[in-house]
């Protein structure tokens, strides 16, 4: 197979803090198609952010390898896009200057060469800023906007350079269920739209089925891939999905699956315990 | 099914409730606000004022404020007020500007990169709690009696707190913001200079502005060095001839260039970056 995106093969990360040593990533095996979309579920502790961070070159893994393009990863690189939770905004620059901000950088306006360039790089700016809804918003800053709305110009800043691959760590994870839905749907719609390979970290076991074409479960102490499931939707996803019987089925089996490993059961018989010696 | 229900009619607004006053982190009218700072203010000018007048006090100790007004007068008038002025703020910001010239750079690399932190770090904390007014026979034995053992005295009470606030703005950086740029192929310097320095800029004008503060208060210990100028020198010779209004005066004059240079760094905050506003 040499088709492969990202080849993560044996990776381990260990973390050493005042002499002990936590296994955040044990044997890690994964590959990843182009264009694929695959979400990482688990449990909190079972590294799918760090192994996310490692993948984007935030974080320099232990052992194992890490090949990108079979080439290997030691930094982070404009292929790699990075979208995080929050905080990411620069609340200095306007919207579209936050969008357009790579292009200070010296790769990307290294690979300026002429007006022409400098036309299609603003014409791209425009589309993402209309793609993201956000076209009335061009001259505002960042804190005059809505949470859903940073989450949109983050995604727009991330795309500017055409990064093949996004990474995705928790994007919506603080905004409200009405928003995560209509960004649930743009997401995709970029996904379709760019051609991207998406990788995207979450809690929400609903927004892992219903973004992914595959789902890995990863599982604490140590950080490991617990399993693989392959989501039996269609590529083109609508809301009502979300009621379906094969989507509810996935959902109870993941949810449950995170239950077991994730080593924080409810002992049902020591709560009955507690009450019973609870005074009256 | 469900009964959809249609849109309450619309009736006509409430009056304004009163504000309630004891809220806990509430708000206030800004009249109100305006009206407090300002009885804040005026109430000890008031009290200062019956207690000299009605004779409660020694106008040796306890001059009246018409006594300090006819004083600032006669200062302004006939001893050079405007000369003492001066040479006050070109000291204090000699010795504030040197110390933000060093510190800023400094406290840069200090916030950025973790060697320089380890290196330097422990060294400045220990020179930090070193009070600046027991280098005053050093400084007069290395550098002499002008201008320059001034500004330094100011410079040594500045320079060291001020390199450990710059430090930690520059850590206060949220690292999403330096990681996003990292991931759009920002080189070292590239992060720097586009993303730590702008985006720590509002947090180091406020430590620029604090710390100005502290450099007004070494200016009377600074001029115990030989001076002959200035408003602290100016407080220091009052006080061997029993002018305590004089003294009242100058400090009340270095409260009020306080107040102003303070209120001139807050203004330019505003002006500088706007987008801090909700």
């Amino acid at each position: 197979m040499n088709d492969a995106k990202i080849r993560i093969s044996h990776v381990d990360k260990v973390f050493a803090s005042r002499g002990k040593t936590v296994q955040a990533l044990q044997d890690i095996n994964l590959e990843i198609r182009p264009n694929e979309f695959i979400t990482f579920v688990g449990a909190s502790g079972c590294g799918k952010s760090t192994l996310l961070r490692s993948i984007g070159g935030l974080e320099r893994h232990s052992a194992g390898d890490i090949l990108v393009d079979g080439r290997a990863v030691d930094s982070p690189g404009i292929d790699r896009a990075m979208v995080f939770q929050h905080y990411s905004l620069y609340p200095w620059l306007t919207v579209m200057k936050n969008i357009k901000f790579c292009r200070q950088l010296k790769v990307v306006s290294d690979t300026v060469n002429s007006d022409a360039d400098v036309e299609v790089a603003s014409g791209r700016a425009d589309a993402l800023l209309n793609l993201m809804g956000l076209s009335a918003f061009a001259d505002a800053y960042p804190n005059q906007l809505s949470g859903g709305m940073q989450q949109r110009v983050a995604i727009a800043r991330a795309l500017m350079p055409k990064p093949q691959i996004l990474l995705m760590d928790e994007p919506f994870g603080a905004l409200d269920a009405q928003t995560r839905e209509v960004m649930h749907d743009l997401i995709r719609h970029v996904h379709r739209l760019e051609k991207s390979t998406i990788l995207f970290v979450t809690h929400d076991v609903e927004e892992a089925i219903y973004l992914g074409g595959r789902i890995v479960l990863m599982a604490p102490r140590p950080g490991r891939i617990d399993s693989v499931y392959d989501v039996p939707l269609p590529a083109e996803r609508h809301q009502d999905m979300k009621l379906s019987a094969e989507f509810l089925a996935l959902k109870r089996e993941i949810l449950n699956r995170i239950r077991e490993t994730s080593g924080m059961s409810t002992d049902l018989e020591l709560l009955e315990q507690l009450s019973r010696s609870a005074p009256a | 099914m469900t009964a959809h229900r249609p849109l309450p009619e619309t009736r006509p607004a409430a009056p304004p409730k009163a504000a309630r006053w004891w809220v806990i982190r509430g708000d206030l009218p800004r009249g109100a606000i305006w009206g407090l700072a300002l009885a804040g203010l005026l109430a000890p000018l008031l009290a200062w004022w019956a207690a000299t007048t009605f004779g409660v006090s020694n106008p040796m100790f306890l001059p009246g404020p018409d006594a300090v007004i006819k004083r600032l007068g006669h200062w302004l008038t006939d001893e050079g007020l405007f000369a003492d002025i001066a040479i006050s703020v070109w000291r204090v910001m000699g010795g504030f500007c040197s110390s933000a010239l060093l510190a800023l750079p400094l406290g840069l690399y200090i916030g950025t990169y973790r060697p320089v932190q380890a290196f330097l770090e422990p060294l400045t904390d220990f020179i930090r709690y070193m009070p600046a007014v027991a280098f005053i026979p050093l400084v007069m034995l290395w550098v002499g009696i002008d201008e320059g053992s001034k500004i330094l005295i100011i410079f040594i009470g500045t320079f060291f707190q001020m390199v450990l606030m710059v430090a930690e703005d520059v850590r206060r950086v949220p690292m999403a913001q330096i990681e996003a740029a990292q991931t759009m192929g920002a080189s070292r310097y590239e992060v720097i200079k586009l993303v730590i320095l702008p985006s720590a800029r509002p947090a180091l004008l406020d430590t620029l502005r604090i710390t100005c503060g502290w450099a007004w208060t070494y200016l009377v210990v600074a001029e115990l060095v030989a001076a002959n100028s200035g408003l602290g020198y100016a407080i220091l010779k009052a006080q061997r001839y029993m002018q305590t209004d004089k003294i009242f005066a100058g400090i009340l004059l270095i409260g009020v260039i306080g107040l102003l240079t303070d209120q001139a760094f807050r203004w330019l905050g505003r002006l500088a970056f706007p987008w801090l506003k909700r």
